[in-house]
């Protein structure tokens, strides 16, 4: 059923994902595809994977982006997989009710047997969150790694999302963020974490937290010593120019 | 958005199918087209070949044409699974009143299925515009103007089609010659007003897209991959912008300039001159919405497009 869930859920696990800490290595992107290409969906194929035009169905992919200008400027790493909304229309455009979200624990999914691959979801997802698979035809989008955080044969240190496990900064939190209390609520609010492209209206769960205030300034900042002068007029240096000029 | 040929020959092809049906319907009920069962057989079929033309074509695109039925099952909440539903629906009276025709009923049941395939008619073309219009991140189609202007097309190019069904069958087109007239009028005069409405205003930017925006404007250093993936295939589409001015220009002279002159035309002369004329403003009439409908796509930017290094749109 394509309906959204008639009441808040009473759980809303999502991702925190800490802007600040990622340093862009890439290793959720790959954690995400190696969990995710041998669960139990269809695999997460590539096409030309090893040719000149590699494409493939990713579910989180990491963005570099630059903000500010000059010395003020930064860059940013920033990992972007589905966000799990509360108004998520790419659910109730699904015609099929392949696409739902789930009353206990508001992750969205797709049942893939039922998908038809018509694309109208990712159409509705304004941040590219979901991809159709090349091989299987059916859309493919991030699960919250579903069979890894209640799966009672991990231990259960590891029953987290793949990229949360694997991150090394520890840029990436799990968590209910409708439990107040809870430590990725206490990030959010601690932080200042923010939603991606509030005015769209679709209120996701994951949150971003900003990049900390630079400490000391930035850059070099003040001036810089000058260089030696590399065509100088007078004095011996300058008759050493001179002679060496001719 | 990538214009997939497939779903512009579907919208626009069964837009004028529905835009015949809904002038079969009224003009049928209201008992002013030919009696003739010839006239109402073909006309009837010739619609109906449009719109089953049109939503095979559909399926074309689907990753999974033979699971197409399950697409009947969301309509509470999907647009598409509407269209879908009230496209099927729409058969039962207009097949109905193909076979009314046909075996030379008139009175009650034809009135009765003549207004049940105008209004399918229009539900389902209404149904297909909300599809884009009711979409959030492409701010040119979630825009009022979308439904108005499907509606307008499928009025003109239907009534176009219904003025060479009846020069074809010698009928005189009095009446309906005025009725394309100001179909063609309205339905580009809706497009201008698309055209013109404002889709700058309140749009999503880098910014925001990122949350970024207090450190400064945000621009893509590098981007999440080397090569192009299903996203950028399907959404961020630029070819089309380069040359819009042009396109829409070329659009407007057939589309309207044309199929307007044709149709006048068509009405003027009588015998074979109304029958050419009539046609060339079917295919003039037609090659205006085709190319109305690939702007539709190319020119509608998705938010996704923010994260791959679009600026926010001027
Ligand atoms: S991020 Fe996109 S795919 Fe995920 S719930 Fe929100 S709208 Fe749907
Ligand atoms: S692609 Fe699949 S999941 Fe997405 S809207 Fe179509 S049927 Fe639903």
């Amino acid at each position: 059923m394509t309906s959204l869930p008639a009441s808040t859920p009473p759980k809303q696990l999502g991702l925190v994902i800490d802007l600040d800490t990622c340093v862009g290595c890439q290793a959720c992107v790959v954690a995400c595809k190696e969990w995710n290409t041998g669960g139990y969906p269809a695999p997460l194929s590539d096409q030309d994977p090893y040719g000149a035009d590699a494409r493939g169905a990713w579910l989180n992919r990491v963005h570099g982006f630059e903000a500010g200008e000059g010395a003020d400027g930064m860059t940013v790493h920033f990992p972007k997989s589905c966000l799990h909304c509360a108004d998520a229309a790419c659910v109730t455009v699904c015609p099929t009710g392949a696409s739902y979200k789930r009353d206990e624990d508001g992750i969205v999914l797709v049942e893939e047997d039922k998908c038809i691959g018509c694309g109208l979801c990712a159409w509705a997802c304004p941040y590219g969150a979901r991809e159709l698979d090349g091989v299987s035809k059916v859309m493919k989008k991030c699960t919250l790694c579903i069979d890894r955080i209640y799966n009672e044969n991990l231990p259960e240190d590891e029953r987290q999302p793949a990229c949360v496990n694997t991150c090394p900064a520890h840029a990436r939190h799990f968590g209910d963020l409708a439990d107040p209390e809870s430590q990725v609520s206490k990030l959010v609010a601690e932080r200042g974490g923010f939603d991606l492209m509030p005015e769209m209206g679709y209120r996701p769960t994951n949150k971003y937290l900003p990049p900390r205030p630079r400490s000391g300034g930035t850059g070099c900042g003040g001036t810089v010593p000058a260089l030696e002068d590399a065509d100088p007029a007078g004095g011996f240096l300058g008759w050493v120019d001179r002679m060496l000029s001719r | 958005m990538h214009p997939a040929p497939s779903i512009i020959v579907f919208t626009a092809l069964s837009g004028a199918g529905y835009g015949l049906l809904f002038l079969l319907g009224l003009g049928s009920a209201g008992g002013v087209l030919p009696e003739s069962p010839a006239f109402g057989g073909v006309a009837v079929g010739l619609a109906l070949v449009m719109v089953s033309a049109g939503l095979v074509s559909s399926t074309f695109h689907l990753g999974h044409p033979e699971r197409a039925w399950r697409a009947l099952s969301q309509w509470r909440s999907s647009w598409l699974s509407r269209e879908g539903v009230a496209a099927l629906l729409t058969y039962i009276p207009a097949v109905a009143l193909g076979l009314l025709w046909v075996l030379g009923a008139r009175g009650g049941w034809t009135i009765l299925a003549g207004l049940g395939t105008a209004a399918g008619a229009v539900v389902t073309v209404f149904c297909t515009s909300m599809i884009y219009g009711s979409l959030k991140p492409v701010a040119e189609w979630h825009q009022p103007w979308v439904p108005p202007v499907y509606l307008g097309f499928a009025l003109m190019t239907g009534a176009l089609w219904l003025m060479l069904v009846l020069a074809l069958f010698g009928q005189p087109i009095g009446g309906l010659g005025l009725l394309a007239t100001i179909a063609i009028l309205l339905a580009w005069g809706l497009k201008f007003g698309s055209w013109r409405h404002p889709v700058a205003e309140g749009r999503p930017t880098p910014e925001t897209a990122t949350g970024l925006g207090a450190f400064g404007t945000v621009r893509m250093l590098e981007p999440p991959h080397t090569q192009s993936n299903y996203l950028l295939n399907e959404m961020a589409f630029r070819v089309g912008r380069k040359h819009a001015e042009r396109l829409r220009k070329i659009a407007v002279m057939v589309g309207l300039g044309a199929s307007l002159i044709l149709a006048l035309g068509a009405v003027a002369s009588g015998g074979a001159g109304a029958t050419v004329a009539a046609a060339g403003a079917v295919v003039a009439g037609m090659t205006g919405v085709l190319i109305e409908r690939w702007l539709f796509f190319a020119e509608a930017r998705h938010t996704v497009a923010l994260y791959y290094g679009e600026p926010a749109a001027a």
